[in-house]
């Protein structure tokens, strides 16, 4: 959003219902996830989703550092939310922004709703994801591979947190913005998703957008978030799946 | 956000025997419905609108009356009475802080341990860095794991080595009623100490130790597949030394739980020796908690 | 504060390896893990490469911008390189303000691709004074385990060999053209363990290391950077073999970090 005065607009919807990329208004971009990318982490994840890249890593349950964060009940959850210099078109100076401090917030809580936290009291769950190759709807694909990371953790939830973005480009609802769909749509509602009740632990929106539309992509948004879930569980089940062993070591 | 919808989450590790031959359990991930069948629902579970659903990804274990789900990754969870390897990180007053690859680091008390400790005193006996076996004792509901090291098997331990694996993996290390572990001793004649906690002490010639690692390293890989022991045992068998002598010591006989450590802890404190000279300075320092 | 003391029984275990000429992962005091290199990893950069040595991974990515030259060098383009050493890579790190740790590989790395030459800044520039290409390097180390320097400046040639000028885009010229490259400084980091010097650490290895001597060269036989770290002492004759070494090293890796590249 916010582009407005901007030149050269791109064509975003097609008279036959197709968006820039040839996708139909329902969606969603390849994705690929890779749990346990990263040795050293507790739990990690990599994903590839549309031209995002994003890495997640979890470290924890642990000692809380600084200790005056240490919560007596339950852990602590906290996340980082970075974004690599060269992720983005116009390079991004390295360092805290606050942009990705909101978002840092909002994933942590999102997770706070998820994660069964009492078990841990005294402890830390360390979130740290990092966007390497930015293409729209990062977060939600960070909160995907965190979430992913979290189960590779062996961290005990609720459920697994898809997430999706859904907005509104050239008047219609759509899932999953790419870039110039984020950059030149109307609006963009990122959201994440408990399958397991049904209920949402994210919620954002920037632009605008009509009751009757806002009633339609939430339940687009659901959908999505249904059919990212089939694909997150596959991935951790082609982790660890449990075949014979095979003739090399 | 309410917390309503879960009540009975079960917390604190597992209960029970060692684990059933792999290849009869299914795989569940976190938010997974389980059809309990009047079983109660255990730890890696939880219970909401009448209905049990997984909360870690895992082994789908029933143990009549309860059914659990075993974690497949993640840190060390602490049991009651599990034997586990520790490394010393901070040293106090009256205890030691002790890394037990856990979500807290674990408080050694000085009354904890067979030697007469003054108050002050406690850096002559374990210092940052020293390696130790201990039991854990009692887990309470601030998360204070309790160890003690008072009991057989039990101290510091010294030589040898400290692989690390998941501590998923420990029950395929140890196997059926110490399978596993009598097969890996018995061909490399190594003293081998397994901690629970994934952490695993190996002594004996630098070729057993080296032999030792390799299987540890095929099961951390291999774990969860069925062929393990085989694997495992053609791996023994082809590297067996080709001295006729054999394995130098044959291996003590023991159930799956750990063999007594190398050496006993000391009755006195160690005395500081001078290093020789091209050494960097010994660092005494502990950090900060 | 560190989360992971390492074992004392491990550290003497690496030196006892050591003395005899032996490593925990049963490499020799010569041999490197597996290196592979994987340039244009992300799109979103000008250039980039994904190093992998063993376990340890790092990205790193190049943009170039416009700019204005620094006062006193007009006629030069500008080149500046950052380390991340970011906590989602090793339990140790912290987040918050670089530390010494990932200044000394953003300097290190930094040293090397000036001293080789590997850019001529001056073909940077676009107007003397007034305008010209300024060239990020920023490096991430996305897993630590051991030898982030070797890794991330071999990542850094990587992404520099495979960048791309965005001319075009930012209309100064009517196309993007491929960043010239004219030298290929690779850097090569060994560790005292006892009286051996091992190449290619693992991060157990520099934890136990008694001293780290790094040595970058370049491919015209220059050695282009030297730096000492950890705490632990060289003879001249151990910094004499360690070149030697580093030079047969380089040459291999840099063929890794050229591969494709025109």
């Amino acid at each position: 959003m916010g582009n407005v005065g901007a030149k050269d607009v791109p064509v975003l919807l097609s008279p036959e219902g197709l968006r820039i990329d040839g996708r139909k208004v329902d969606e969603l971009r390849p994705m690929k996830i890779q749990v346990g990318a990263l040795h050293n982490a507790d739990g990690s994840a990599f994903v590839e989703w549309g031209a995002n890249k994003v890495y997640a890593a979890v470290y924890g349950p642990r000692e809380v550092h600084p200790r005056h964060l240490q919560q007596n009940n339950k852990a602590v959850i906290q996340c980082k939310y970075n974004m690599a210099a060269f992720s983005v078109d116009e390079r991004k100076r390295p360092g805290l922004d606050r942009r990705s401090q909101e978002i840092s917030k909002v994933i942590a809580e999102a997770f706070e709703s998820v994660v069964f936290a009492e078990e841990y009291p005294r402890t830390s769950i360390d979130i740290y994801i990092e966007v390497v190759q930015a293409n729209a709807g990062t977060r939600c694909a960070g909160l995907v591979a965190a979430s992913m990371a979290l189960a590779d953790a062996g961290i005990p939830m609720v459920d697994l947190l898809p997430a999706v973005a859904v907005g509104k480009v050239a008047g219609k609802i759509v899932l999953d913005l790419k870039k110039e769909e984020d950059n030149f749509g109307e609006a963009d509602l990122p959201m994440a998703l408990v399958p397991q009740s049904g209920r949402l632990v994210l919620l954002q929106m920037e632009g605008h957008m009509t009751e009757e539309e806002l009633s339609q992509a939430l339940d687009l948004g659901v959908q999505g978030c249904r059919e990212i879930y089939e694909k997150m569980k596959q991935a951790l089940r082609d982790r660890y799946a449990l075949g014979p062993i095979g003739g090399s070591a | 956000m309410s917390r309503g919808h879960r009540p009975g989450h079960r917390t604190r590790g597992h209960e029970g025997s060692p684990s059933p031959p792999p290849g009869d359990r299914t795989l569940v991930l976190p938010g997974e419905e389980i059809r309990a069948q009047g079983l109660k629902p255990g730890p890696g579970t939880y219970r909401t609108g009448g209905k049990v659903y997984a909360s870690v990804l895992g082994l789908l274990s029933p143990r009549p009356p309860m059914v659990q789900v075993i974690p497949l990754s993640g840190r060390y969870i602490p049991k009651p009475d599990d034997v586990v390897l520790g490394t010393v990180t901070d040293v106090q007053g009256t205890f030691w802080l002790l890394d037990i690859g856990a979500p807290r680091w674990a408080p050694l008390h000085m009354t904890g341990t067979p030697w007469q400790v003054e108050i002050g005193e406690t850096d002559r006996f374990l210092r940052v860095g020293d390696a130790v076996v201990v039991q854990v004792e009692s887990l309470e509901a601030t998360g204070r794991i309790g160890v003690t090291m008072n009991g057989e098997g039990l101290g510091k331990l010294e030589g040898g080595t400290i692989v690390r694996i998941s501590p998923a993996r420990v029950p395929r290390v140890v196997g059926r009623n110490g399978s596993m572990i009598d097969t890996i001793r018995r061909h490399t004649g190594a003293e081998v100490v397994v901690g629970q906690n994934g952490r695993i002490w190996v002594g004996g010639t630098p070729d057993a130790i080296h032999r030792v690692s390799e299987v540890l390293r095929i099961v951390e890989e291999n774990g969860q597949r069925s062929g393990l022991t085989e694997r495992v045992e053609s791996y023994l068998l082809a590297t067996m030394p080709t001295d006729p002598k054999g394995p130098e010591e044959p291996a003590p006989e023991h159930a799956h739980r750990d063999a007594p450590p190398r050496t006993l802890p000391p009755s006195e404190p160690d005395e500081v020796t001078v290093e020789a000279e091209d050494d960097p300075p010994e660092s005494t320092e502990t950090g900060e908690p | 504060m560190s989360e992971e003391v390492s074992a004392e029984i491990l550290t003497t275990h690496i030196l006892d390896l050591a003395a005899e000429g032996k490593r925990l992962d049963g490499r020799g005091a010569d041999d490197y893990r597996k290196v592979t290199v994987e340039p244009g990893f992300v799109t979103s950069a000008d250039g980039s490469a994904l190093v992998r040595i063993g376990e340890t991974a790092v990205l790193a990515g190049v943009k170039l911008e416009p700019g204005k030259p620094f006062p006193d060098t007009p006629n030069a383009g500008v080149l500046t390189t950052n380390a991340e050493l970011i906590p989602l890579s090793n339990a140790i790190f912290e987040p918050g303000p670089p530390q010494p740790g990932a200044i000394e590989v953003s300097r290190v790395v930094d040293r090397a691709i000036r001293a080789a030459e590997t850019i001529d800044l001056t073909r940077l520039c676009v107007t003397p004074g007034e305008k010209t290409w300024v060239c990020y390097v920023d490096i991430h180390v996305l897993d630590h385990s051991g030898n982030l320097i070797d890794a991330a400046l071999l990542a850094a040639l990587g992404a520099l060999t495979h960048s791309t000028v965005p001319a075009k885009r930012f209309e100064i010229a009517e196309a993007d053209y491929p960043l010239e490259v004219n030298h290929f400084p690779v850097e090569c980091t060994f560790v005292r363990l006892g009286d051996t010097l091992m190449v290619d650490p693992t991060f157990d290895e520099e934890r136990a290391a008694q001293g780290r001597l790094t040595v970058a060269t370049d491919e015209v036989g220059r050695v282009v950077a030297m730096q000492k770290g950890l705490v632990g002492a060289f003879s001249p004759d151990d910094v004499k073999d360690v070149v030697r070494r580093a030079f047969r090293h380089g040459e291999r890796h840099r063929i890794l970090a050229k591969g494709g590249a025109p």
